[in-house]
């Protein structure tokens, strides 16, 4: 199966996606512009990104996410990266992608209560 | 038994690397080939990862943004693994040693695919010379 977004789906004016499959680069940066656009147009004040479903994130595809998520971020919303899977985030960290930028929380549970302590308190102020 | 590292035939993937969705094919082949392996999911994850960098460097030094890769099982003593060979015709790669360094690019990239995946493989080598090409091998063995 080659990846996709699943549809935009809105809580409040948190937007919730999820990212699944295996991305190619045309595909990643679709979803990025996709994104981006939704924020713009819905003034969402949080957006949620599932990522449970991405079994490969190489440097290209982390790269569009950490930039995609400081586009959302200069739009005003806050980004919680959720799910991300353990074999995964070993990879980035071993492959050595700066992504200690990225709020990232277990599951979506978790990463609406830390969109909602980020919107509350501010970013720095949340670690 | 063998006791030399060496190529399993069966199951051999060859894949023509030239366009960006071939990294699709490269990540599933390499699946493929670490599951037959026996690899685990890190080990597996990590193996298409590295492939993914190596098969995306192709399409972006490659002349015409073309190379190949073959994947194959290897073994060794009672020990299991994958071995993928990616190959070009490009320009060839003038300082082998700064290019495996972290965060040397020459296209304003992060300059972590071959340093990166140098760390998620258990064996990397770079043949290259400007000029006649660049082939990376890369192995991974099952724990
Ligand atoms: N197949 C190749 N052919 C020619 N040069 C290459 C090839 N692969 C890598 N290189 C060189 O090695 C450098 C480092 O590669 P890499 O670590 O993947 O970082 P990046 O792609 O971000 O520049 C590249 O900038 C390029 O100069
Ligand atoms: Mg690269």
């Amino acid at each position: 199966m080659t990846g996709e977004a699943g549809p935009v789906m809105q809580i409040g004016d948190t937007l919730l996606v999820s990212l699944q499959g295996d991305l190619d680069d045309i595909t990643v940066v679709r979803i990025e512009e996709h994104l981006t656009r939704e924020v713009a147009r819905t003034g969402a004040g949080g957006m949620l990104i599932d990522v449970s479903g991405l079994s490969v994130v190489d440097t290209f595809i982390a790269r569009v996410l950490a930039r995609m998520v400081a586009m959302v971020r200069l739009l005003g919303a806050e980004v919680a990266v959720v799910g991300i899977q353990p074999a995964v985030a070993i990879t980035l960290v071993e492959l050595g992608v700066p992504m200690g930028d990225l709020d990232t929380a277990l599951n979506a549970e978790k990463g609406l209560a830390l969109l909602a302590r980020l919107r509350r308190d501010g970013r720095r102020r949340a670690y | 038994m063998r006791t030399e590292p060496g190529p399993v035939a069966a199951g051999t993937d060859d894949i023509v690397i030239s366009d960006q969705t071939d990294l699709i094919r490269v990540r599933k082949a390499l699946r493929a080939q670490a599951r037959s392996a026996g690899l685990g999911l890190v080990d597996e994850t990590k193996l298409i990862t590295a492939g993914s960098e190596l098969a995306r460097n192709i399409l972006k030094y490659a002349t015409g943004s073309r190379g190949r890769l073959r994947a194959e099982q290897v073994t060794a003593d009672s020990r299991r693994g994958v071995r993928a060979t990616f190959t070009d015709e490009g320009p060839g790669i003038g300082d082998v040693d700064a290019a495996l360094t972290d965060g040397f690019s020459t296209s304003g990239g992060l300059g972590l695919g071959l340093p990166g995946a140098q760390r998620l493989v258990d064996d990397l080598t770079v043949t290259s010379a400007p000029g006649s090409g660049t082939t990376v091998v890369i192995e991974k063995w099952r724990r």
